[in-house]
């Protein structure tokens, strides 16, 4: 067995010989010429014929791809013309050199200035000015790129692919991609991840043509080229290639599909995400909103509290991108059980049940109020619930709410535009809002239950306790018993409920929730499409509550 | 001479695709140079790739002024685009 490592920028298995790209070299050579009207004129040519090229290139972009690969091929259409640009190759072409290396020449210059800069994303972008300047080459010396003249479809290796080369070659030819270089910036790795083939780039020289025709399991996850598995190896990739396999064929029926059982009943199936990365993840298995945006990230990532602006941007920044889909986003779940140096939390024998989320908000206002701003001021740019975690009285509740209405006064105040309608939720996680569902419930606009923390109050469990096993029991009736009082409490003062533990995304306990008359489930973005199939097979009239008795 | 100051949002800056994007609606102010400031760099909004190359980042701001027989008209497209897109 053989294994090269690179990085994986585009996620999936595939199978394939390997199939090495060849680009035709050019070899520039520099020249005075005597008409250098006649020179002007070749280039011009060129130039026009460039741009028709690209213009091609970004409707069948736009076909394959979307808009936005589309726009790249515009945006080199534009640097064809780019005033600097041109500047430079007609200074040469006056000084009697001839076109090709007028172009190699001004390329170099531009490509080397946008290599030196500090931003990663702008040094990436020297290989678009490489690439078409390549083109201007080409159409001047009357070269034709090569394709893929195998009759399977392969993997296909190279140095690196300039996003134009990526974009004519034939896809259906394609299985995955394997480069030398490249990054997770370059065209390869984003038209890989739009066209949702695998990609490995950063192989480095131990990819070489010797392996032309070689059979091997590339993964983009892991970002492995594996030839000749062993057999424990070849065994796991063929359960990742299966898996695979059946979630492509659930994303061929099930995308677009609505969540509703066979007689009729919906429920709301959304995301848990931990970062505004994972938006795309949500979008891709179609959930229909997000249930549960965990905001630690912003305090575990930091070195200081996050500022009002740090976060008012992250939640935009996932309101904006879900347009207009519900975002709910849970205020801070930190306790003394995680590492967050700079809230200077004393170390306690037993934090699960300590001083953390909504108890650390309601002892230090002015956190909260941050929080509670930043949340206010993104609810301008899509649709925003708030959730409050760890709530076990009646009183914070209360204060959670006055809190709400003085930072969204202060706002209007200060005229900064804010959603006034912003939904406000609660989740239910420990025994004490279950017990007390009843008198929660019209105070808030949805419950959400956490059934983790929940499945540890109230079996005594701690989750974090690995020898506990069977004792730990998230199906224990006790549970299931809670989820039902919770739901009856909800629905009783009209509200709505979900489920954003763990729990939610278990299917043998589908037939309870619906039983139950559970409103929504908040699910990690994977498990959006099988949980969608088995809702769609269900009949929520049949099912009972048996599970709630031992 | 007018102008305005702006604090870039787009998370990724003026990168590539916005930086095309201004290039083309400066475009029909010909005559009416338009001009994006960073610091001591300057450049004309019509430059794609020394737009590019200012590397303005999210955060950053700019001044973007126009000079000329539309500068009215055109100073008001920058706001409007740089509202919009970055």
């Amino acid at each position: 067995m053989i294994v090269l490592q690179g990085q994986g920028v585009s996620k999936g298995i595939e199978y394939g010989s390997l199939y090495f790209y060849h680009r035709t070299n050019t070899q520039v050579t520099q020249q005075t010429v005597e008409d250098t009207a006649a020179e002007a004129q070749r280039l011009e040519e060129a130039k026009a014929k460039s741009i028709a090229q690209l213009e091609q290139m970004a409707e069948k972009a736009r076909e394959e791809a979307g808009d936005s690969a589309a726009e790249l091929f515009e945006t080199h259409a534009m640097f064809v013309e780019d005033e600097d640009y041109t500047g430079a190759m007609d200074e040469l072409l006056e000084e009697g050199w001839n076109a090709e290396y007028a172009v190699q020449q001004a390329g170099e210059q531009f490509a080397a200035m946008l290599a030196a800069m500090d931003d990663p994303y702008m040094r990436a972008r020297a290989a678009d000015i490489r690439d078409v300047t390549q083109r201007l080459l080409n159409n001047l010396m009357g070269i034709v790129e090569g394709g893929i003249d195998a009759d399977h479809p392969v993997i296909l290796a190279a140095d690196d692919l300039a996003p134009s080369e990526t974009i004519q070659l034939d896809k259906s030819k394609i299985l995955a991609i394997a480069t030398q270089g490249g990054s997770g910036n370059s065209h390869t790795a984003i038209l890989a991840r739009t066209m949702g083939i695998p990609a490995v780039c950063g192989l480095g020289d131990a990819l070489n043509e010797s392996m032309n025709g070689h059979a091997a399991y590339i993964v983009g996850d892991t970002g492995e080229l594996i030839f000749d598995p062993d057999a424990d190896t070849l065994a796991a990739l063929q359960v990742r290639q299966k898996a695979q396999q059946e979630q492509r064929e659930l994303m061929r029926t099930m995308v677009g599909q609505e969540d509703v059982t066979l007689d009729g009943r919906h429920i709301k199936v959304y995301c848990n995400i931990g970062s505004p990365e994972d938006v795309d993840a949500v979008l891709t298995n179609d959930g229909r909103g997000i249930g549960l945006f965990r905001s630690e990230f912003l305090y575990l990532a930091a070195e200081d509290y996050p500022s009002e602006e740090d976060q008012f941007r992250a939640y935009k920044e996932v309101a904006a991108a879900m347009q207009g889909k519900t975002v709910i986003i849970r205020t801070l779940d930190i306790g003394a059980d995680k590492q967050v140096e700079y809230f200077g939390l004393n170390r306690e024998e037993n934090p699960a049940m300590g001083l953390r989320a909504i108890r650390i908000c309601l002892n230090r206002p002015e956190v909260f109020r941050t929080q509670l701003r930043a949340l206010y001021r993104a609810s301008a740019y899509g649709k925003i619930a708030i959730m409050f975690p760890m709530i076990a009285s009646v009183w914070e509740v209360k204060e959670c709410r006055r809190a709400c209405q003085k930072v969204m006064e202060e706002l209007k105040a200060e005229g900064i535009p804010f959603d006034p309608e912003v939904e406000i939720g609660i989740m239910i996680e420990t025994p004490a809002a279950v017990f007390i569902a009843d008198e929660l419930a019209p105070l808030v606009d949805f419950f959400s239950v956490g059934t983790n923390d929940l499945t540890q109050y109230t079996l005594a469990c701690d989750r974090q306790c690995n020898d506990l096993g069977k004792f730990f029991d998230p199906h224990h009736p006790a549970v299931l018993r809670a989820l039902k009082m919770a739901a009856d409490a909800a629905h009783k003062a009209g509200i709505w409920i979900g489920i954003c533990g763990e729990l939610g995304a278990d299917l043998s306990l589908l037939p309870t929730f619906l039983a139950i008359g559970i409103d929504e489930l908040s699910v990690s973005p994977t498990a959006v499409l099988p949980l969608r199939a088995e809702i769609r097979r269900s009949i929520a009239s049949t099912c009972t509550l048996d599970m709630l008795n031992s | 001479m007018k102008s305005f100051v702006y604090v870039i949002k787009d998370p990724l800056g003026i990168h590539a695709r916005p930086a095309g994007m201004l290039a083309k609606a400066a475009k029909p102010y010909a005559d009416t140079p338009i001009t994006v400031t960073k610091g001591d760099k300057t450049v004309k909004a019509s430059q794609l790739m020394k737009l590019m190359s200012l590397g303005v980042k999210t955060g950053d701001e700019v001044t973007v002024a126009a000079e000329g027989p539309a500068e009215d008209e055109a100073i008001a497209a920058m706001e409007a685009f740089f509202k919009e897109n970055l």
